[in-house]
């Protein structure tokens, strides 16, 4: 066991100097990093390149390319930060490559917190590197509509008259959809199938508990959950206060930054959690639920975004505290309401910012089987993405398809009646590779229904036996 | 070590002088440039990376301690181009290295500077399965535990089990005979290997082996196999499946000492008794694992023994009975019996993870693979312990016990200066230790690059000679995975001392052939 730098073999080859490990002195200088909370280095050398991240990894599993894996990614942030390699565009294109989806979190014997790593990392690209016009523009379109609901409204209301007009069909019959750019013809295809009056409702903004009061919760709207699953906020309110909570949705509360959290975009994500620290302080609230796995993650994290910002740090760690999954606080608080039966089994998909991010697993799995007579079936390949993983669709919508397809594959094997997932992304990413005759649900539907003891499953299935399956988001 | 600016080139104590200089922004040499563009034109483009910053990471496996930068990566995905990539190197006489998963602990995937990475990652196919006769092909790039996966329905299972299984690839398994915890009863990856498609370092294709484990003529599948990539690429694999034994008890034993562990150890061996696996973790192992996978492992405890029987239901309740008393008869501080199939998994994840949760308690580490004698066990431990305590460093162990085979694991930290140096000092003579106590340098692991210094230890010139020429006949021009397994002065310098007589041949015991 011995390294010599000028190591050969018997058949001349010179097979170069072997290196030692990297040393302190480098580690604490930044390289291709601004000194403005570069990847720690502490946190790098936690990786002893074992591997097992690998094979959870959906770019790998897709590319089988080791600079396309966690730990692949974790060594250029080490050789970035030793100033061993520069920032150029693939030093970049490997961490947009990644989905943040967190499974390597999951997976690591060693406890690397890849999340922080790669938390660090993106806001680096987004203030030291220039992205080409055409990205520049696209990623601000998408950060100029989506966080905004009085802008996505309109756009939905236009794209569901799209749909329903046959507009989508007329192009897509003239070709015209196929000579759309890959990440326009993303952006078309996730829109889901929306009921207009699900487009125009609004969230009101306190509910009471049915019977007598025992929490009082505070429930994020949201941005596109607010416009493509007001339906899902409803059930939620509805389930809410059937479990004996008050349920106060602040006027006023915007996107919780978590889209822009995920792609690097830090200012915005500070500003925007700043404002919903406000929002919910104000409206004095013990818990605050999230419906979607993105938003309560990055909600979760708002302690570690804020942590330089004297006037909000303390309160940012207060309002962590009190983030909760609409999953996670039934689990806590327990049944009050009675359930009906739904007779049916379905394949619960964890999301990624649920599983990995949050550690929620058991609790959604719990609440479903609450439900008389639901099964819940588990999915092959449970830990792997589904490729909508925040805007990773609209930015990378070749493997985000490739992973939708796969996930989608998985899926089917389990023949389940319905899909249950947590998260607004997975369900419009999934929905586009599922087959319309199945339907899908964030699990708090289903707990509505069956407190309502209504079965949406079996009426979807007669709807979608009888016409066209335009009942695939139920509303 | 003397710091270069950005990367630091080790060089070995006893020859002190200055290293060699490496360029921190290479750009790939001429010879690779212009290999890749001709592979580029013969293979899709995507498959060929020569992106410097790419190329990084693939400088080493699972043992960072050792870095070359190839020139270029090809991820060929069939038979036919893997042929193609060996064939164009054989023409421009450019080594080759093939890789897996790259989770080897001796180095045994590290790339050749100028050289070209085989990455079988993309190869990972199963290409059939036939239950009745329990055999699956696949391709080398599938993980162990992938093809467990894909009949597990069937109650059917790939033995050998590396503690990487999740990760490890069976082209991987191949290269190094991989064992794992339960070849003690099992085998190596050489018994659940029937037949493979190889591709020869002169890029022709042929198939050794055939559809059972015995074939007439000389076992070429056997010699392939544990040859670490010197001799030939697999590039798809037909494996024997087991049936799931109908029983498994598995039990978790404390004891106060590695020692008494030891003792009880050899106790159920001489009881006659087979077991599945006998794991041993000293506390320092225990604390990462229990840091990484909460596995519920004592953590007050000196040494823990997971001893697990399987086979028919009466043989092993009897045997488990007789293995519990002979833990308590052996001084046994705490039993703890898997309950159900989840508890085991956890103990087994527990266990498994030992080696990469060592970044819970160090930054670095490297890994041996010693064997010795399992009477042996107390003696080596104490040494051991000697040892690092001289060198001022610690090591954790990890081993399975039931064959001897020890996996200290030395504990460094390269940020601190001349560490990497002690810790590699020490993981050498904790090696060559085992020799001297009449074991080996390498279980299952490899020789690679790791051990190749170590090899004049254990084998004398006439075996090392008999060695080169076996791989001569398959790879006459040293193009296929060169620098691995023998040492060369170049390498080893002046370190390797003069051939000694083994201790068991001395007893009498073995005699060279």
């Amino acid at each position: 066991m011995t390294a010599a730098p000028d190591a050969a073999t018997e058949g001349g080859h010179d097979s170069g100097p072997v290196t030692a490990g990297m040393q302190a002195e480098q580690l604490t200088t930044t390289g291709v990093f601004d000194v403005l909370h570069p990847p720690s280095g502490e946190l790098i050398d936690d990786c002893v390149h074992c591997g097992f991240c690998l094979p959870t990894c959906p770019t790998y599993l897709l590319e089988g390319n080791e600079t396309n894996s966690p730990r692949g990614r974790i060594y250029l942030m080490k050789m970035g930060k030793a100033g061993e390699v520069p920032m150029d565009e693939e030093f970049v294109g490997n961490f947009d490559a990644c989905l943040g989806c967190m499974a390597c979190v999951t997976s690591c014997p060693s406890g690397v917190k890849y999340d922080q790593l790669i938390e660090a990392v993106r806001p680096q690209i987004e203030r030291n590197w220039e992205r080409t016009r055409a990205d520049r523009l696209f990623r601000t379109m998408i950060f100029s509509l989506f966080p905004y609901p009085a802008r996505l409204r309109p756009a939905a209301f236009f794209g569901t008259l799209y749909q329903r007009l046959g507009l989508r069909r007329l192009l897509a019959a003239t070709g015209l959809l196929a000579r759309l750019p890959a990440r326009l013809r993303a952006m078309e295809a996730l829109l889901p199938q929306l009921s207009l009056s699900s487009v125009v409702a609004r969230q009101p903004v306190f509910t009471p508990a049915v019977g007598t009061s025992r929490h009082r919760v505070g429930l994020l709207s949201g941005c596109v959950q607010r416009v493509f699953f007001g339906d899902v906020n409803a059930a939620a309110t509805r389930v809410l206060a059937a479990e004996g909570c008050d349920v106060v949705a602040p006027k006023g509360q915007q996107c919780c930054g978590a889209l822009s959290s995920h792609a690097g975009r830090e200012e915005e994500a500070i500003a925007r959690a700043r404002r919903l620290i406000d929002v919910f302080e104000a409206a004095d609230v013990q818990t605050v639920v999230v419906n979607v796995a993105g938003c309560g993650s990055s909600m979760k994290e708002y302690a570690i975004l804020l942590r330089d910002d004297p006037a909000y740090a303390e309160r940012a760690a207060a309002f962590s505290a009190k983030v909760r999954d609409v999953s996670e606080l039934l689990a806590e608080i327990g049944p009050v309401a009675t359930r009906h039966p739904i007779p049916a089994k379905v394949a619960y998909h964890d999301a990624c910012h649920l599983a990995h991010a949050q550690g929620i697993r058991a609790q959604p799995r719990a609440v479903l089987r609450g439900i008389p007579q639901l099964s819940v079936l588990d999915i092959p390949e449970a830990e792997i993405c589904c490729g909508s993983a925040g805007i990773y669709n609209l930015v990378q919508p070749e493997p985000a398809e490739r992973l939708g397809r796969r996930k989608v594959e998985q899926i089917v094997t389990t023949l389940p009646d319905a899909v249950v997932t947590s998260n607004a992304g997975c369900l419009l990413q999934i929905r586009r590779y599922l087959d319309a005759g199945v339907p899908l649900f964030h699990p708090i539907q289903l707990v509505d229904a069956s407190i309502r003891g209504v079965d949406p499953i079996s009426s979807s299935r007669a709807v979608a036996t009888s016409s066209a399956p335009t009942a695939s988001i139920p509303t | 070590m003397e710091d270069r600016g950005t990367v630091t080139v080790l060089t070995p104590t006893d020859q002190p002088g200055p290293a060699p200089e490496t360029p921190t922004h290479l750009s790939p040499p001429t010879a690779g440039a212009a290999l890749a563009d001709q592979l580029r034109a013969q293979l899709a483009p995507d498959r060929i990376i020569t992106d410097l910053t790419r190329l990084r990471t693939y400088e080493c496996d699972g043992i960072t301690g050792y870095r070359v930068v190839p020139a270029l990566v090809a991820l060929p995905e069939s038979t036919d181009e893997v042929a193609l990539v060996v064939a164009a190197c054989a023409r421009a006489g450019v080594p080759y290295v093939a890789r897996g998963a790259g989770t080897g602990l001796s180095g045994g995937a590290l790339p050749v500077a100028d050289g070209v990475v085989i990455s079988l990652a993309r190869m990972r196919r199963v290409l059939d399965v036939d239950l009745v006769n329990q055999r699956m092909t696949v391709e080398p790039g599938v993980t162990n535990s992938d093809i467990t996966k894909a009949v597990a329905a069937h109650d059917l299972y790939f033995a050998p089990d590396p503690s990487s299984q999740t990760v490890c690839t069976i082209g991987g398994n191949i290269a190094e005979n991989s064992g794992g915890a339960h070849c003690m009863k099992y085998g190596f990856t050489t018994n659940h290997v029937h037949a493979m498609t190889l591709v020869l370092p002169d890029a022709s294709v042929v198939t050794v082996g055939g559809d059972g484990a015995e074939q007439v003529g000389p076992d070429l599948r056997g010699a392939v196999i544990g040859s670490e990539g010197t001799l030939a690429i697999a590039t798809s694999v037909t494996v024997r499946l087991l049936r799931k034994p109908e029983a498994v008890r598995t039990l978790v034993a404390d004891f106060a000492s590695a020692e008494a562990a030891g003792e009880a150890v050899s106790g159920i061996i001489a009881a006659g008794i087979i077991p599945a696996a006998v794991e041993m973790l000293d506390a320092l192992a225990i604390e990462a694992c229990e840091a990484a996978v909460h596995a519920g492992y004592s953590l007050d405890t000196a040494a823990a023994l997971v001893v697990e029987l399987d086979g028919p239901t009466a043989e092993c309740d009897e045997g488990f009975a007789r293995v519990e008393e002979i833990c308590l008869e052996a001084g046994a501080t705490h039993l703890r019996f898997a309950a159900d199939p989840d508890e085991r998994m956890l103990i087994w994840k527990g266990r498994k993870a030992a080696f990469a949760a060592m970044g819970r308690i160090s930054p670095d580490y490297f890994v041996q693979d010693g064997v010795i004698p399992r009477t042996r066990l107390g003696e080596v431990l104490a040494r051991m312990q000697v040892m690092a305590d001289d060198a001022g460093l610690r090591v954790a162990n990890v081993f399975h016990a039931g064959d001897g085979n020890l996996h200290p694991l030395v504990l460094y930290d390269a940020a601190v200066p001349g560490e990497s140096e002690r810790g590699e000092h020490l993981s050498t003579a904790i090696a060559e230790l085992c020799v001297e106590m009449g074991g080996s340098i390498t279980g299952e692991h490899g020789v690679g690059t790791d051990k190749a210094c170590s090899m004049p230890k254990m084998f004398s010139e006439d075996d090392l000679a008999v060695m080169k020429r076996l791989r001569a006949a398959f790879d006459p021009d040293g193009i296929s995975n060169p620098g691995k397994i023998f040492p060369t002065p170049r390498l080893c310098g002046e370190r390797p001392g003069p051939y000694r007589v083994h201790p068991l041949e001395a007893a009498g015991l073995i005699e060279r052939m």
